[in-house]
């Protein structure tokens, strides 16, 4: 598997002894993301709506976070803005120093659900970001192959989107945001259309492949179980107007497994996350109310 | 040629809903259960059907049809031999047996083939010119609101003009009757892909645009790798209904002007009172529409394959 041939070192394919080396050094370590008061406003025909107010957060290299909070508090505005779709109306987003102004390779996403490209197989959707950076059409196939065993796909190379099951599909979208070696991994509630057995599957799957890369990883949820499952730290968003109101440490064990799910500290976790979001939601309701 | 243009706006609608297709699975898709085995389930088991039950089904629809038609024929050659006359008037139109006896002396000559083949070339140049040119102020039209602006008055302005309606200024127009006859044609072809080509770019799907530029892709990578592709079943019914009017355009053209073609040959038959050559002429114009449609059809098929459940490269 690591044995596919290199002539740039960007693409030094999943030599993971390297790569885990790398990642253990401070000096050129990459992924560092840093928010900086930033506001997001959008103009809507009932006047400006901030979905994003006065947000701040550094996320460490190879740190793995989770925006957590209600539908509609902004997460995905958030991360978007980090991806680059999206830009800041006050305030600034960098990502290893430098100012985000339109996506690119060094800040991979994967989104929900349907964003493979369905007129391409399999590794065609991985191979295209390699094919993008410039790399010759047989490289490309042969990083694509390396991401698609990696997400244990390798078998479904020639097959086209609509004949893969969701699961698979988010598994697809993984490896083809991989593929380019992003320094940042997006994701926008990758598992959140799938049924409950496939997301924790999906779950330790994605915390197998991150030990490997220990890329820097934001991961948006709503499900706090996913949030605590997975991360190193909880960002919690409350709604109207989206801001930051809480900033967990997760100091659980790596690596994970299911058994965690029922420890004594994972529910402290929970339960913490639980009262801050209800908290929250009832403020909200109450503000409804009042406006109502 | 005014309703065509309506049937090109109806023809276009679930064709054009395709690229969203693979979207429709989501209700809820599961890890064991994908759409796949189901599909191929249906196909088995349709294709497991017991002959016998196969023969009742299907098979004794076929018969129906094609008894349906014998029946008319029948008729015809009855009315024919009879000088049926009440109100329709059967006294001059040749029975089916007539017909057939032309039509082989036809085959036998080379005349016929001649008008064929000039038919044939007139509908592969206008063709081809409003296919070229149709996609590509198609995609201009649909990526570029500027570009949309400038075009699409002319478009919507030229776009209800009938065909046959042209033929007066292309004559006075263009240099020769050949010119003038491609010209209509073109026309008629034009407008089909345009507005297909138009429609299939503007729904291009914002995901897999996002998912293209945080992938590195340029602007005309994703035009070529996004968009294009996802315009593509929308495309490909604006070719086949532009073959459809190129074909009835041609007709006109032919039919006014021009010394060979299979619409001169028709409309020549009348005024020469060759009864049987204008049914000939008629079923011959047909076929070859139908014809050309299915084999632009089938040419694009490889570019939707994707589109197919179950379907690997
Ligand atoms: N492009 C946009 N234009 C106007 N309003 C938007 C836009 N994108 C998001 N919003 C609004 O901003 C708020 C936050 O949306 P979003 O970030 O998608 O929430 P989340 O991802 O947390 O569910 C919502 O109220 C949404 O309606
Ligand atoms: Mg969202």
């Amino acid at each position: 598997m690591s044995t596919v041939p290199v002539n740039d070192n960007r693409l030094a394919v999943l030599d993971h002894s390297r790569l885990r080396a790398k990642a253990g050094k401070s000096g050129d370590e990459r992924g560092r993301i840093s928010v900086r008061d930033v506001d997001i406003v959008f103009d809507t025909a009932s006047g400006p709506h901030v979905a994003v107010q006065n947000a701040s957060l550094t996320v460490r290299p190879g740190e793995f976070v989770c925006l957590l909070g209600p539908s509609g508090c902004g997460k995905s505005t958030l991360m978007n803005a980090i991806a680059g779709f999206v830009a800041p109306t006050r305030g600034e987003v960098t990502v290893d120093g430098y100012a985000v102004t339109e996506p690119g390779p060094d800040r991979g996403m994967v989104f929900q659900q349907h964003s493979l490209f369905p007129w391409k197989s399999v590794k065609e959707n991985v191979a295209f970001g390699p094919l993008m950076a410039g790399v010759g059409q047989n490289e490309a196939n042969s990083v694509a192959r390396t991401f698609l065993s990696l997400v244990g796909l390798a078998a479904f190379e020639n097959a086209y989107p609509n004949t893969l099951s969701g699961g698979m599909q988010q598994r697809v979208g993984i490896a083809r945001a991989l593929a380019n070696y992003p320094s940042v991994l997006l994701m926008d509630e990758p598992f959140g259309a799938l049924d409950a057995q496939t997301r924790i599957m999906m779950q330790e799957n994605l915390l197998d492949i991150w030990r490997e890369f220990h890329n820097t990883v934001v991961f948006v949820t709503h499900d706090i179980d996913e949030a605590v499952f997975l991360s190193d730290r909880i960002v919690v968003m409350s709604a109207s107007p989206g801001r930051i109101i809480a900033d967990i440490d997760v100091d659980l064990p790596r690596p994970r497994e299911q058994s965690l799910l029922t420890s004594p500290d994972f529910m402290a976790l929970k339960r913490q996350c639980l009262d801050l979001i209800r908290k929250e939601t009832l403020n909200a309701f109450q503000r409804q109310n009042k406006a109502g | 040629m005014d309703s065509t243009s309506n049937a090109v706006m109806r023809t276009t609608e679930p064709v054009a809903e395709a690229p969203a297709n693979p979207a429709s699975d989501h209700v809820a898709p599961k890890e064991p259960t994908p759409a796949l085995p189901m599909a191929r389930q249906k196909a088995d088991n349709e294709s497991r059907l017991p002959t016998r039950i196969w023969l009742k089904n299907t098979g004794v629809r076929y018969v129906t049809r094609i008894l349906a038609l014998v029946t008319a024929v029948a008729l015809w050659q009855v009315a024919s031999t009879n000088g049926f006359h009440f109100y329709i008037n059967f006294d001059n139109i040749p029975a089916p047996s007539v017909v057939g006896t032309a039509l082989v002396a036809e085959l036998a000559g080379h005349e016929f083939y001649l008008h064929i083949l000039h038919s044939l070339e007139r509908i592969a140049i206008a063709y081809a010119l409003a296919v070229v040119l149709g996609v590509l102020l198609g995609v201009a039209m649909g990526s570029s609101r500027w570009a949309e602006d400038i075009i699409l008055p002319y478009i919507e302005l030229l776009r209800p003009i009938p065909g046959v309606a042209w033929i007066p200024l292309a004559i006075l127009m263009l240099p020769t009757e050949q010119s003038s006859i491609i010209f209509i044609t073109f026309l008629g072809a034009l407008f089909p892909v345009v507005i297909n080509t138009v429609h299939g770019v503007e729904q291009s799907n914002s995901v897999l645009i996002r998912a293209a530029r945080s992938l590195g892709a340029s602007k005309k990578a994703i035009l070529w790798h996004v968009v294009l592709p996802g315009a593509m079943p929308s495309i490909v019914t604006g070719l086949a209904i532009g073959m459809g009017v190129a074909w009835f355009s041609l007709l006109a053209g032919e039919i006014i002007s021009g010394q060979y073609g299979i619409g001169y040959y028709t409309w020549n038959s009348y005024t020469l009172i060759q009864y049987p050559q204008i049914i000939i002429g008629m079923f011959t114009i047909g076929g070859l529409g139908t014809l050309c449609t299915l084999l632009i059809r089938q040419a694009c098929n490889p570019l939707l394959k994707w589109q197919a459940k179950g379907g690997r490269s």
